[in-house]
């Protein structure tokens, strides 16, 4: 019904009518709101939150780690990717119950700094060094993960940085360290971003960069053609380890669970689902014996 | 080139076949994006009313605030909220960061401004004369405003879908109050960030395709309202 600029207002009805539309509209949304607020605690499924890294969570891994745990416990584990600053970030704060993440040193820190409780060993992979096949730099000539950084920074090539503070990150630092250089310059990016990103930049700009073996497998087959030029040296090893945030420190955290959670897997069960785990024939992460 | 046609067929199989997950992140991006543009409206258009009716000093530096307002980048939109929600932060206690309720404070949030401007726009733009022959004939100025909005209508419902289309396609307030929790708070927006960081394109477009196919119907839909 269309109103006239200016004209009298046309019939008591039809005002009545659209407001009791828009005070049914109105108490649908107010009702549809707050049932999602109160529904949140009403939803029976305990939830444990652990905050983990990219690479785990896109290796796929969890998948199927989770739901035997799930089923066991009776509740739902949420799973935070992202990378591992923010993942131990996020238990510093208490947002999250539980940490799985691979940067020793980091986590280390994290528990003398009281955040974490009851660290464990999980599983390990490692890193390796990814180039294009013709290798310009000629790492594939090096002795050890740092001498193969120093020869690509003298030869200025293309070398993609995660930038981001990650577990990789970390370790692509010890080895600049270790190699004595600053890398700096146009051939030294820092996408910050995550490790598929990562690799899909080193492809494009046929350079190098330092990858876990679990990303790179699961890349290999269609979406890089770079080739691993360096890998099998101790100091490249990867491992994860498991920390339960301190309760002392935030009493609202699901401690219980997320004991329950690190029994299951450092345990017979989720070790076995853990060393099985295949993606294209590969493995990706192994168990310690 | 070739992963925009491997994309396009992805994304028929995925409609088609009703993947668990895609309908999942489909359910999660409507029902937050509606529920954030409902509560973004009930407070957008009542402010847009007033200072487009009102004058009042201040009216110029409050429109300049609300211009700024839109231009918020979505990730610096979800930060501020995240300081607040986050254990550390003074609302804390509720526990409502990574869960659907924070994503839709955060569109919430988002989209107010957008409606609120709009909605300035259209009764700034409305006759002047709407008001005052409401009032002259004894309308209370709640049942002249309503008059006014009734006249101004399409405008409204234009803010009100600018704002809704700038909530369903954002990802930086849902990815930082979500969390993209698998199964929970993982929407559409989000679940193409995640697949495009694994480097798989053409699933991730696929996905934007189901994204678009959505958004279409919900305008369609918005659109038959209008019509009524």
């Amino acid at each position: 019904m269309r109103t006239v600029p200016g004209a009298p207002i046309q019939t008591k009805g039809f005002i009545n009518r659209e407001v009791t539309k828009v005070k049914k509209l109105g108490i649908l949304s107010t009702l549809l709101v707050l049932s999602l607020i109160l529904g949140q605690s009403a939803i029976a499924a305990e939830r444990l939150r652990m905050s983990t890294t990219t690479s785990t969570e896109n290796s796929g891994l969890l998948k199927v780690l989770l739901p035997p745990f799930e089923a066991q416990a009776g509740c739902k584990v949420d799973v935070i990717a992202v990378g591992t600053g923010k993942a131990l970030k996020l238990g510093e704060a208490g947002d999250v119950d539980v940490v799985l993440v691979h940067a020793r040193k980091l986590e280390d820190k994290f528990v003398a700094d009281g955040f974490g409780v009851n660290r464990k060993d999980v599983m390990y992979n490692d890193f390796v060094i990814l180039g294009p096949a013709a290798d310009p730099a000629s790492v594939q000539g090096a002795k050890t993960a740092a001498e193969a950084l120093a020869k690509i920074a003298e030869k200025q090539a293309p070398f993609v940085s995660r930038g981001d503070e990650s577990g990789t990150h970390q370790k692509e630092k010890e080895l600049w360290q270790a190699a004595g250089v600053t890398p700096k310059g146009a051939w030294y990016v820092e996408a910050g971003q995550g490790m598929g990103e990562v690799i899909v930049m080193a492809t494009e700009k046929q350079g190098y960069t330092l990858a876990d073996r679990g990303t790179y497998n699961a890349f290999k087959k269609a979406k890089t053609n770079l080739v691993i030029v360096f890998d099998g040296e101790k100091g490249l090893f990867n491992p994860y380890g498991v920390i339960a945030v301190n309760p002392q420190k935030h009493p609202h955290v699901k401690y219980d669970l997320a004991l329950k959670f690190i029994d299951f897997i450092t345990g017979a069960e989720g070790q076995k689902i853990i060393a099985d785990y295949k993606v294209d024939g590969d493995p990706i992460f192994f168990v310690y014996r | 080139m070739d992963f925009l046609t491997e994309s396009l067929r992805a994304a028929l199989a995925l409609i088609l076949t009703l993947d668990a997950e895609v309908v999942g992140a489909v359910w999660t991006s409507l029902y937050t994006s509606v529920a954030g543009i409902l509560l973004a409206a009930a407070v957008g258009i009542p402010v847009g009313t007033l200072i487009g009716v009102g004058r009042f000093t201040g009216r110029r530096a409050v429109l300049t605030l609300l211009n700024t307002l839109m231009a918020l980048p979505t990730v610096v939109v979800g930060l501020v909220i995240y300081g607040f929600l986050s254990r550390q932060g003074p609302l804390g206690a509720l526990g409502l960061l990574f869960t659907p309720v924070a994503m839709i404070i955060g569109q919430t949030v988002l989209s107010a401004p957008i409606v609120a401007n709009y909605t300035v726009a259209a009764v700034a733009g409305a006759d002047p004369r709407i008001m005052t022959t409401a009032l002259t004939l004894g309308a209370g100025r709640l049942r002249a405003a309503w008059q006014l909005l009734l006249e101004v209508r399409f405008g409204v419902m234009a803010a009100v879908v600018a704002g809704f289309g700038r909530v369903i396609a954002e990802v930086g307030v849902a990815m930082m109050l979500g969390g993209n929790i698998r199964g929970y708070t993982r929407t559409m927006t989000t679940a193409i960030a995640l697949e495009t960081s694994k480097g798989e394109f053409a699933f991730g477009l696929a996905l934007g395709l189901v994204l678009m196919t959505v958004a279409l119907i919900v305008n369609l839909f918005l659109n038959l309202l209008q019509q009524r």
